[in-house]
């Protein structure tokens, strides 16, 4: 994967930062359309300069938050605040955001430029600024040759980069794109990913994203908000997210995982180290080292990502790990990884990866083979939720 | 260029699709070009107390010399001659202008409005659009002049609510507003119908666009819905301006004795005169005026495309 050329973030983490003003902040924000709930009593904060990404399934609401912001829609309840001024009731087009469209919504009968110029024209500047900036843009998104071409003369790809010069020209406060990446083939969406990131801090932007994609989530932003039904599930760094999840939707949403339901038998706290819970997991007792709320007799679901699972065909030696015996049922050769179905003698699946280091074409494990699946105590998740 | 030479290439050799494309030239041929040539023809000739009522009449090839030179175009200076014809022909563009920009003033709002109404209305509202022509032209102009006599349903309706006197009576009937009224009434479905569909097809994201860059609705019409229902603009405006240019119907229901169109004249002409070359004339430079114009704005469009 390209790696990112451009200026590189560190330590940024304002929302750590109690005395840290919000940039944006939605405040118990409802918004119905009819009986339909789109967004159900939300808050929000959202700090400057971050890369702040709204992922969940379509229908989850982080469009309608976002139309929200831009102005298109106006809450049906609670307020949004823009620098701690509350910004209902003003219209789209006195908004200090602008938006890159899912559709790109460039005007057909105008040039890349005229395009370009668009909102820079509505604000009056002088004919002469007007030009540079818009010079300056065809630059940065690499179009200076197409500025005299109209948007169905350009690829898919240029369209994008127009898009986003449009919405870039006026310096907005907030940038907010919406799926900006759908349209593009793989390659090009993880290029323009990274050239993303590389924009939104060379101009000291906050950057607003809508996605359904987690992957492009994970790569661009700063903090991830998972969104299901019109309630915010999580909020986190994209690390967090995947190795935190805090309940079994966020955990199931991002990326791959074993779920495993269970009761917790016995919780144990060792001094300066995390507790130790157990789990039955109908019949299959696991152990996990984590600070956990839940007590004996609790519902809870064990969860594990398929790469922490080691494979081994030899039965593991330290009695205490956890170790589960089975057969492999399917194996999923994806190139990189080969993510083996492994049976146990009561019917249940669990999964496990296995990064394919070496050139061989016959791996060692086989259908059929009987196998020990192991993982550390600190591997696995106990969720509650 | 390969691409396009083939399917050209296949157009030649293959006889069905000559036949295809041959019935609409072969339609135009029999229906528009040889009832033209014939016009054309009796323009070049002159009066005749006869049956037809002109001369020279085509006496076989054989006398083919003596019928070409006995045709001429002293009608069309004649043309020249009368202000009557030319003063007609100005008065028919001029009511078509006006009655065009009208049309265009009323329908666009509809059109406009018909487009953003909600998905399941709009086949009723085109419907309704469309409603009118389920009762005869012919009727709804008469129905008209019931409406706009003196002592018609107008008159009536004022009277009732008090606006006018009991003895006071709209005089509108057999005036030009009459024929203005007329003829917007009958062509707006013409010009509602291509101004919705341009404007239905508009992506409403891009209003939304405009609306971020910071460009308030009704500029944005100007800039964004406007210059895009253009060709819908055109179409509607082209489909009303023609005909009502050479309308007949309407100025002689509706008009009054100094309503002067070129239509009437030329009914004149043709039955009340029984001068057929000189109405064959009029006729054909009516045609001529409104499609060198209309063949000149194409070939423009067709640069700029």
């Amino acid at each position: 994967m390209a790696k990112s050329l451009g200026p590189v973030k560190r330590k940024f983490s304002p929302w750590t930062d109690p005395s840290a003003v919000p940039f944006i902040r939605f405040e118990n924000i409802t918004k119905r359309f009819g009986t339909f709930t789109a967004v159900d009593n939300l808050t929000l904060d959202i700090y400057e300069r971050e890369f702040f990404s709204l992922l969940g399934p379509s229908g989850c609401g982080k469009t309608t938050l976002m139309r929200m912001l831009a102005g298109f829609e106006e809450p049906t309840e609670g307020r949004i605040l823009l620098q701690g001024k509350d910004i209902s009731g003003v219209p789209p087009y006195r908004r200090p955001t602008n938006m890159m469209f899912q559709s790109y919504a460039l005007f057909p009968h105008m040039t890349v430029e005229k395009n370009i110029a668009f909102g820079l024209e509505q604000d009056n500047l002088p004919k002469g600024e007007i030009a540079a900036r818009v010079e300056e843009m065809l630059k940065l998104v690499k179009l200076e040759p197409f500025a005299k071409r109209r948007p169905n003369q350009l690829s898919g790809g240029q369209r994008q980069r127009v898009a986003l010069a449009r919405s870039l020209a006026k310096r907005p406060k907030v940038l907010l794109l919406d799926e900006p990446l759908g349209a593009l083939d793989k390659k090009l969406r993880e290029e323009t990913q990274f050239e993303l990131m590389d924009l939104q801090t060379k101009l000291g932007l906050t950057f607003l994203i809508v996605t359904h994609d987690q992957e492009e989530a994970m790569t661009v932003s700063d903090r991830i908000a998972v969104m299901d039904k019109g309630l915010i599930m999580q909020v986190a760094t994209p690390a967090e997210i995947y190795e935190a999840p805090n309940s079994r939707y966020v955990a199931d949403f991002i990326g791959d995982i074993n779920i495993l339901e269970g009761t917790v038998a016995a919780t144990e706290s060792a001094l300066g180290a995390p507790g130790t819970v157990r789990i039955d997991c109908e019949g299959m007792a696991v152990a996990v080292e984590q600070e956990c709320q839940a007590v004996a007799g609790d519902k809870v679901a064990f969860a594990i990502r398929p790469e922490k699972v080691r494979i081994s065909p030899d039965q593991p030696a330290d009695p205490s790990a956890n170790a589960v015996y089975g057969e492999v049922w399917d194996i999923g050769y994806l190139g990189d990884f080969s993510v083996f179905l492994v049976r146990m003698a009561d019917g249940r699946i669990v999964r496990a990866a296995q990064a394919n280091v070496s050139r061989l074409v016959d791996r060692p494990i086989t259908f059929g083979d009987m196998v020990w699946l192991t993982w550390p105590l600190d591997a696995g998740l106990v969720l509650t939720r | 260029m390969a691409n396009v030479s083939e399917p050209l290439k296949s157009l030649h050799t293959n006889p069905a699709r000559w036949l295809v494309v041959a019935v609409p030239y072969l339609w135009l041929l029999l229906f528009f070009a040889a009832p033209f040539l014939i016009i054309f023809k009796i323009s070049l000739s002159d009066t005749a107390i006869a049956m037809p009522p002109y001369t020279p009449l085509f006496q076989g090839f054989g006398a083919l010399g003596d019928f070409v030179s006995n045709l001429d175009f002293e009608n069309y200076l004649f043309l020249t001659d009368d202000p009557l014809y030319i003063n007609a022909y100005l008065s028919s563009l001029r009511i078509a202008v006006i009655s065009t920009f009208l049309l265009l003033l009323i329908g666009y709002p509809m059109a406009l409005a018909m487009a953003r109404a909600p998905t399941s209305l709009r086949p009723t509202l085109v419907m309704l659009v469309i409603l009118p022509f389920w009762t005869s032209f012919l009727i709804r102009v008469y129905a008209w002049i019931g409406i706009l006599k003196p002592d018609g349903l107008l008159t009536l309706f004022l009277q009732t609510i008090g606006i006018m006197g009991p003895d006071d009576q709209v005089q509108i009937f057999r005036t030009d507003y009459a024929v203005f009224i007329g003829i917007v009434y009958s062509y707006l479905p013409f010009m509602v119908l291509p101004l919705y569909s341009a404007l239905e097809k508009m992506d409403n994201t891009l209003l939304e666009a405009a609306s971020d860059l910071g460009c308030p609705p009704w500029k944005a019409f100007w800039k964004i819905t406007f210059p895009l229902s253009l060709p819908g603009v055109i179409a509607g405006s082209m489909i009303c301006f023609i005909p009502i240019t050479g309308e007949f119907v309407i100025p002689d229901l509706l008009g009054g004795a100094d309503t002067l169109m070129i239509g009437k004249t030329l009914w004149t002409e043709f039955f009340g005169n029984r001068d057929w070359p000189l109405a064959s004339a009029v006729a054909v430079i009516l045609l001529l005026a409104l499609v060198i114009p209309i063949v000149i704005f194409q070939n423009q469009q067709k640069k700029v495309a």
